[in-house]
């Protein structure tokens, strides 16, 4: 697993008048690695993340992303580069049906999405693709369906088709198995080790059983900084992160 | 999958019908004053029922529409047609300038910010002496379209007013189907979701938001070309409050509720007006009330949701 390094971050921080969420942040993703993020509540994985999506600014600090400076790049132009996100509430277009919104993903990456003269009749050239990405997270029944009354494990597993839709070198996940019940999360297991192959994830996870049978290195975060990194033996190991993490959050 | 649904092929048919009979029946100035409200609101529903964008100054460019009509059809000689083009041109224009101010904020703050920056344009009509101040525009020439066909007659000239309604409403009907308009929908429902999947969703509002503006300009163009007449009534907040109004009692986001909305606001506007005289603006606001608590989903889309079929 040890690709080369295509997502790293250097001294990045990110201060909310004067708190300190994410403080002095070196991560380093390699190619075709699952890099797991995990920390107590309020550890700032999140906004950690939110900085590497570039939906929030960081106050200082550098995101290098296959070589190329990202600092200040814009969400959606990072989203083109290949680096696309997923989000902690399940994010789907709910007024659209299902077989649209993996459609509406497909339409951004083959073009002709400012035409407004043309009849939406083009996008059925979409279709075949589409129920394929369907196909593979078991949603073939519901493309008809409009998402919005999908239960809500299967809109993760449609927000997932819609990500692969645009076929991502790296995918970023906001805890995927949240507020999921434990057979959808197995669900999502088997998804993201399937869809892993020629593809690197960060993941932000609480679900500790997720990471360590998913993740290759995972790093610790507390009040902001890194406090551990390494495989899921070395990780637990360490005392500190028993005391901050393991200890407090569940006896694991 | 992706064919216009029967239910909106049959309302289509009604509209025309309506369209078409009721000249024989009815005004024709009235029914003209209704078209040209009518494609008011459905361009103001664009913005809010398909990009979720509730712009409040929808007045700049009805009005700009309708000053530049009338000054390019009274001042510059230009046959209506074309007078309507430069109106929808110059408010295309105004769109492009505070679209891409407002598109930077959301929510109420877009709301204010447009306005704010249509209160500007009355100002500025206020003042600019090619408005003729309090006077406005009188005696625009009708004119004869396309340099052949008089225009003088009511009768002849609710039909072109009715192919511009029906031509405007047809391209909106297009837009929101469109790949494009299947963008500002997914933007609609969840912008965040859309940056991420790699959507500049900027340049999706600007565009909507230019296209609005546009069509209000027609809007506004025409109605200056029948009531032969441009005043500062056209472009003040009221108006902006007019394209809301109809939109929300027809029914946000539907394809027909914005022209059912209009046929109703403008016929209780000038049936009531002989009753209640002032009181009329009392009785739109218990509407508005009414619409706001009761049904929000306005007239057409309570009947959509009855009928469980796009409308």
């Amino acid at each position: 697993m040890a690709g080369d390094v295509v997502l790293e971050t250097e001294g990045l921080t990110k201060e909310f008048r004067g708190f300190v969420a994410v403080n002095d942040v070196s991560l380093r993703v390699h190619r075709g690695a699952i890099h797991a993020l995990i920390g107590p509540n309020g550890a700032g994985k999140t906004t950690c993340f939110n900085l590497l999506t570039k939906f929030l600014e960081p106050t200082r600090g550098t995101i290098t992303w296959q070589g190329r400076d990202i600092t200040r790049a814009k969400p959606a132009e990072v989203a083109r580069m290949g680096l696309v996100r997923s989000f902690q509430i399940s994010a789907v277009f709910p007024h659209l049906t299902v077989l649209e919104n993996v459609r509406v993903a497909l339409q951004r990456a083959r073009g002709s999405s400012y035409d407004f003269w043309r009849s939406e009749r083009v996008l059925s050239r979409f279709d075949d693709r589409a129920r394929e990405l369907l196909a593979d997270v078991h949603l073939s029944e519901y493309e008809a369906v409009p998402a919005g009354l999908l239960p809500y494990g299967r809109k993760r597993a449609l927000e997932i088709a819609t990500t692969l839709a645009l076929e991502p070198e790296m995918l970023l996940l906001d805890e995927p198995t949240a507020g999921m019940t434990h057979e959808d999360v197995e669900h999502v297991v088997a998804l993201i080790r399937r869809i892993r192959a020629g593809r690197t994830i960060l993941m932000v996870e609480h679900n500790l059983s997720v990471v360590s049978g998913l993740s290759d290195t995972i790093t610790v975060l507390t009040r902001g900084h890194v406090l551990a990194e390494g495989d899921y033996a070395t990780v637990s190991a360490n005392p500190e992160v028993r005391a901050a993490y393991l200890g407090s959050e569940e006896a694991a | 999958m992706n064919a216009v649904p029967l239910s909106q092929r049959i309302a289509f048919a009604a509209m025309l019908v309506l369209i078409v009979a009721s000249p024989f029946v009815l005004y024709p100035v009235f029914l003209m004053k209704v078209l040209c409200f009518a494609l008011f609101a459905v361009a103001f529903n664009l913005l809010i029922g398909f990009v979720g964008l509730l712009s409040f100054g929808h007045a700049a460019y009805f009005g700009m529409g309708s000053y530049v009509s009338a000054h390019a059809a009274k001042v510059w000689g230009f046959t209506p047609e074309l007078a309507i083009l430069s109106g929808a041109v110059v408010a295309a224009l105004l769109g492009a300038a505070f679209g891409w101010l407002a598109i930077r904020r959301s929510g109420i703050y877009f709301a204010m910010i447009t306005l704010a920056l249509a209160q500007m344009v009355y100002f500025v009509c206020v003042q600019a002496p090619f408005t003729g101040g309090e006077d406005g525009i009188q005696a625009v020439p009708r004119g004869h379209l396309f340099g052949v066909v008089d225009l003088s007659s009511d009768f002849a000239l609710y039909w072109v007013v009715a192919a511009v309604f029906l031509a405007g409403f047809l391209f909106l009907y297009r837009v929101v189907h469109s790949p494009f308009g299947q963008v500002l929908k997914a933007i609609r429902e969840n912008e965040a979701r859309a940056v991420s999947l790699g959507y500049r969703v900027d340049d999706y509002k600007l565009i909507a938001f230019v296209l609005s503006a546009a069509l209000a300009g027609v809007a506004g163009g025409t109605k200056a070309i029948v009531f032969q007449l441009a005043t500062l009534t056209d472009v003040n907040w009221p108006m902006s409050g007019e394209a809301v109004l109809m939109t929300l009692v027809g029914g946000i986001g539907t394809i027909f509720g914005p022209p059912v909305g209009a046929l109703v606001i403008i016929t209780m506007q000038n049936e009531l007006a002989t009753i209640l005289g002032a009181w009329v603006t009392v009785v739109q606001g218990g509407i508005f009330v009414a619409c706001v608590l009761a049904f929000r989903r306005g007239i057409v889309g309570e009947i959509q949701a009855k009928l469980g079929k796009p409308l």
